[in-house]
């Protein structure tokens, strides 16, 4: 009983802490502080958030590695574009447009992650790995190939140019490898903040309930799980397709953030990115998940600062290198240990 | 004819898949980690390669000598400074930090060797013609296979019956045990990430022979390719990777000849899911059943 | 037990040093405004040079780039970044009343990351808008740039995306339906072959752009195309099959509307099985004879679209490809003479704007708009001369076919 209190205390943080940032940021902007370059990453730190503590849920609490999390951010994406440019008569009123986008992305985030979920589930470790990069491959090779448009006869939807003819007068939405050009900018940093209160809501009350508990018992001892009852593949994919749906919104804000958007910005190495985020951050830490992920996607902005260019990725790169070694060093790790009360270590955990 | 020519491409595409695979697989099997930057490992043995004999002006042997004693030297310091401090940490934080070293390597070669890309002058060129005109193996695929059946059997006999080798697949068992029994951990891990570089400086080398383009993102794509083989043989498993890369690299041809070049990548991936559905440890992988 | 507490341990490790991260990144975030609100008043002098026309004669013009300069597409970045660093540095020593200030920013190719690094752009103060070199970052940029009111030119983004329904976007390269539709013209007047094929990148909008609007063009003008064939990423090695589909369809005629990176290696192919029709690639092919190791005898009879040859004699492309060759040990390609010309295009134009000293970046983009489509305004270049641009901000420059013969360029 009072573990569970600990936990809603520390989830409770961190709506604290993403609130509190929320009305900081907001009094900078309004004060004109706050320079264009980092308002300008406010969104897409905000998707990125959302899809470490999603992929934090397959990778911390499942205990699976994914590696094809960038598919479900672009699935959300192009299905969350096509849903604003079909709805733009419909709803006029951005907010509501960009609400019913999000849920639309994350309707196809939690649809692919049904399809890729349900055979390939059963699968362990790095064989799992390599079929969510599989899938994120895919993804990316058939959003390349699709075009997608809308006239006053309907939606068409072709896999070649030659064969997409659209009436005049129709939009084109999403053109193979052009991607989606010409998309209206519905994103805004409350949507952003908002989705990941949501996000937090979500995941912490998945984590803190009998079914989290069940999907953490999975991930310390299948075997025991399975002999006291639990039901693998229930589990398993309701952790899988609950962080595909958080990346699909994700992925749906974070298109229609830019007006133009390509299927190949998707690929390999933006899953690996995130993946960076949820392990910097610590694996089934939520808050970790939280700040990596803003720090390190602001980090190489930051560097811009300095007048380094070239060398500017291979800062990044030994940063990156020397925080895993120091977060894995032993001293380091025991010193810390002294330092910070016992408390925290225990709560992390959970 | 036309089916003759598809199959001999697949078959030289795949020996190089499987030349890196092999690489992969030798490391993974023994220190239990999947080492990214491996792809990259690659890319620096052909730009050693090819300033050697390009700027240096020194012939194929010893640019390929140099390229192996580069990378050899390299795998072990990136084991030493990156891998090894992190023996006692989880395997995720490993990746990580393997993906760092990849960036690195990146970068640091766009930065000593410039970004535009080079073209490798092949180690061996022309081909041999089966039948004028129409059919044509080439010298560098034929190397390519040779090589990848030769490091294939040397790595089975050195694992099988070398004592060396040996203590590498008791490390590969069992850490804490290998160690009571006198083998010097440390040691032998960093053995296989030699082992693992000098086989990236060849795959390195072969591929840019085969296909002679070299820039510093070079050994990204099929760095993750050659994964995708290694998986596909059952990671792990020597012969595995062999089979894997060929096999890979022929579904990638049939699949853009007979299929659609559009969707070539697509169905290659799908028939990896397939197979592993079907085989969930690869194709030659042996399926650990858990111990309760 | 143990395992579990080393866990909690490390856990806290993490959380604690993400903590303490935090912290710092509060200060960052904090310390940061005023630090670039430092760097913009430090620059308010030179944006003032302006206003304090009177005392001084020039005026200071602050051009931001925007390119990658690291990851795949780092070289097309840098030649770009290059190519206009050597446009201002004469423009600047020609003491005129107009002098640049260029600054240059990565956006590695990435759509979210250009939309950074523009940003990053207007905290230093920026009045026009160099870029971007790739196309799908710049029309993301160029939408920013269309709300934000700035001045954009970008040398190299040739998608019609990148202009369509923004006034302040010019190109300095050939539109790519532009490009493909001329191809198919030259190839219907030419007596090149009949039976045509064409390889592209479905992956890249640039080739995919040419190719589609070349296909539609040459079934316009009856020409008959015999094959296509696509590949999916600039990094695939094998083109084996897809030239074995166009010798297959017996096509006499390769139409390679792509990079020359790819483009070396189907050369290569193509030999290697025997397979010699004519290869005709578009400008993207230019820079291929530079490779540094490139077997010219490859590209020998190959014809290409370009506007700008490296081996060229006029006086100004011989001094251009000197000081490029002295800064980089590289032959330029279009790309950096692309570059050269839009320094010079944005230069010349600010010359002949009255009044230019006291505007801020959106009545400067407004007068350059005017200059730009006013019909009088045209520059000479490295790649053109009296190039003169659309309403709708494509560039009207007559393209040039040339064939490498014995390894160098000729013009057809």
């Amino acid at each position: 009983m009072k573990k569970i209190n600990k936990n809603s205390l520390n989830g409770f943080v961190n709506y604290g802490i993403i609130i509190a940032a929320f009305i900081v940021l907001q009094i900078l902007i309004g004060k004109g502080v706050l320079s264009n370059s980092l308002q300008s990453l406010l969104v897409p730190a905000c998707c990125y958030i959302v899809m470490a503590v999603s992929l934090n849920l397959t990778v911390g609490i499942l205990g699976e590695l994914s590696l094809g999390h960038g598919g479900f951010m672009s699935l959300g994406a192009f299905s969350g574009i096509v849903a604003s440019i079909l709805l733009q008569d419909l709803i006029p009123m951005a907010p509501v447009r960009l609400a019913v986008s999000m849920v639309v992305g994350a309707l196809a985030g939690a649809l692919g992650g049904v399809i890729v979920g349900v055979p390939v589930l059963r699968l362990q470790g790095d064989y799992l790995a390599i079929v969510t990069l599989a899938f994120g491959q895919i993804i990316k090779n058939i959003i390349m190939v699709l075009y997608v448009g809308v006239d006053e006869t309907g939606i068409h939807v072709a896999a070649s140019s030659d064969r997409f003819v659209l009436a005049p007068g129709g939009t084109a939405i999403i053109k193979g490898p052009m991607g989606a050009v010409g998309v209206a900018k519905l994103a805004s940093f409350t949507a952003g903040a908002i989705l990941i209160l949501i996000t937090l809501l979500v995941v912490q009350n998945l984590v803190n309930s009998r079914s989290g508990r069940a999907i953490m018992a999975l991930r310390d001892n299948r075997i025991a799980a399975e002999s006291v009852g639990i039901n693998v593949t229930k589990y398993k994919l309701m952790a899988f397709v609950t962080s595909a749906a958080l990346a699909g919104a994700a992925g749906a804000l974070f298109g229609l953030n830019y007006s133009s958007t390509v299927a190949s910005k998707f690929d390999f190495n933006t899953s690996i990115l995130v993946l960076v985020f949820v392990v910097l951050g610590g694996l089934g830490s939520i808050r970790g998940s939280i700040i990596a992920a803003a720090l390190l996607y602001v980090l190489p902005e930051l560097l811009r600062k300095f007048d380094i260019a070239e060398y500017r990725m291979l800062i990044y790169a030994i940063v990156l290198i020397l925080v895993m070694l120091a977060t894995n060093n032993d001293q380091l790790k025991s010193m810390l240990g002294r330092i910070i009360p016992k408390r925290k270590g225990a709560v992390s955990n959970g | 004819m036309s089916f003759l020519n598809n199959a001999i491409t697949g078959i030289s595409l795949g020996s190089i898949y499987a030349i890196i695979a092999l690489g992969y697989t030798m490391v993974y099997g023994i220190a239990k980690m999947l080492n990214f930057a491996h792809g990259d490992v690659i890319m620096v043995g052909a730009y050693v390669c090819f300033l050697a004999m390009g700027n240096a002006g020194l012939p194929s042997v010893v640019g390929v000598l140099l390229a192996v004693a580069v990378c050899t030297v390299l795998g072990i310091v990136i084991e030493r400074l990156a891998y090894k401090p992190l023996r006692a940490a989880p395997s995720l934080a490993v990746l990580i930090t393997a993906i760092g070293v990849s960036y690195l390597l990146q970068n640091s070669a766009q930065i000593l060797w410039g970004a535009a890309t080079k073209t490798f002058r092949p180690i061996v060129e022309g081909s041999l013609v089966l039948v004028p005109g129409q059919l044509s193996i080439s010298y560098v695929a034929i190397l390519s296979v040779v090589c990848c059946i030769v490091v294939m059997v040397a790595l089975s006999v050195f694992t099988g019956q070398t004592k060396m080798g040996k203590a590498m697949r008791a490390c590969s068992e069992d850490k804490a045990a290998a160690q009571l029994m006198g083998i010097d951990v440390d040691a032998t891990i960093s053995m296989t990430f030699a082992i693992g570089s000098a086989l990236a400086a060849i795959a390195g080398v072969l591929m840019c022979s085969a296909y002679p383009v070299l820039s510093p993102t070079t050994g990204s794509l099929p760095g993750i390719r050659a994964f995708t083989a290694a998986v596909f043989g059952g990671i792990g498993s020597v012969p595995g990777a062999l089979l894997g890369g060929i096999l890979l690299g022929v579904i990638e041809t049939f699949a853009k000849a007979y299929i659609s070049t559009d969707l070539s990548d697509a169905v290659v991936f799908a028939v990896l899911i397939i197979v592993l559905l079907v085989r969930p440890a690869g194709l030659l992988g042996k399926y650990v059943p858990e111990k309760v | 037990m143990k395992k579990k507490e080393l866990a909690a341990l490390f856990m806290a490790g993490v959380m604690s040093l993400g903590l303490l991260a935090g912290c710092s990144s509060d200060g960052g975030e904090a310390s940061q405004p005023p630090a670039s609100q430092a760097g913009t008043q430090s620059s308010q002098p030179n944006g003032g040079d302006g206003d304090t026309q009177g005392n001084t004669e020039t005026v200071t013009i602050k051009v931001g780039g925007i390119g990658p300069i690291t990851g795949d597409l780092a070289q097309y970045g840098l030649a770009t970044q290059w190519g206009a660093q050597i446009a201002v540095d004469e423009i600047n020593a020609l003491g005129g009343p107009i002098k640049l200030e260029y600054d240059f920013q990565d956006d590695t190719g990435v759509t979210d990351t250009a939309v950074s690094a523009y940003n990053t752009l207007k905290d230093w103060d920026v009045d026009v808008i160099y870029g971007c070199t790739t196309t799908a970052p710049c029309v993301a940029v160029a939408s920013e740039t269309f709300a934000d009111r700035y001045f954009q030119l970008t040398p190299s983004a040739s998608s019609p995306d990148v202009t369509a329904d923004k006034d302040n976007a010019f190109q300095m390269c050939f539109t790519d339906p532009g490009q493909g539709m001329a191809a198919a013209e030259y190839l219907k007047n030419s007596s090149l072959g009949t039976k045509l094929a064409v390889i592209y990148n479905n992956g890249d909008a640039y080739s995919s752009g040419i190719a589609d609007a070349f296909i539609t063009k040459a079934a316009e003008l009856g020409l008959e195309v015999v094959s296509t064939q696509t590949f999916p990423d600039d990094k695939t090695t094998d083109y084996t099959v897809q030239l074995n589909a166009c010798k297959d369809a017996g096509a006499d005629v390769v139409f390679l509307p792509i990079y020359y990176t790819p483009a070396s290696l189907i050369l290569a192919q193509a030999k290697q099985m025997g397979y010699a029709p004519t290869f005709f690639g578009g400008d993207g092919m230019d820079g291929m004879l530079d490779m540094e190791g490139f077997d010219k005898s490859l590209a020998e009879g190959l014809l290409l679209m370009t506007p700008f040859n490296a081996s060229g004699t006029d006086e100004r492309t011989v001094d251009f490809v000197t000081k490029y060759q002295a800064d980089h040990g590289i032959l330029p390609n279009q790309f950096a003479a692309d570059g050269y010309d839009c320094m010079y295009a944005i230069y010349e134009a600010c010359c002949q704007i009255d009044g230019i000293a006291g505007m801020d970046h959106a009545q400067l983009c407004d007068a350059l708009i005017a200059m730009f489509t006013g019909g009088q305004f045209q520059v000479d270049g490295l790649t053109g001369t009296g190039m003169k641009w659309l309403e709708t901000g494509e560039i009207s420059k007559a393209p040039v076919v040339v064939k490498v013969e014995s390894g160098v360029y000729v013009t057809q």
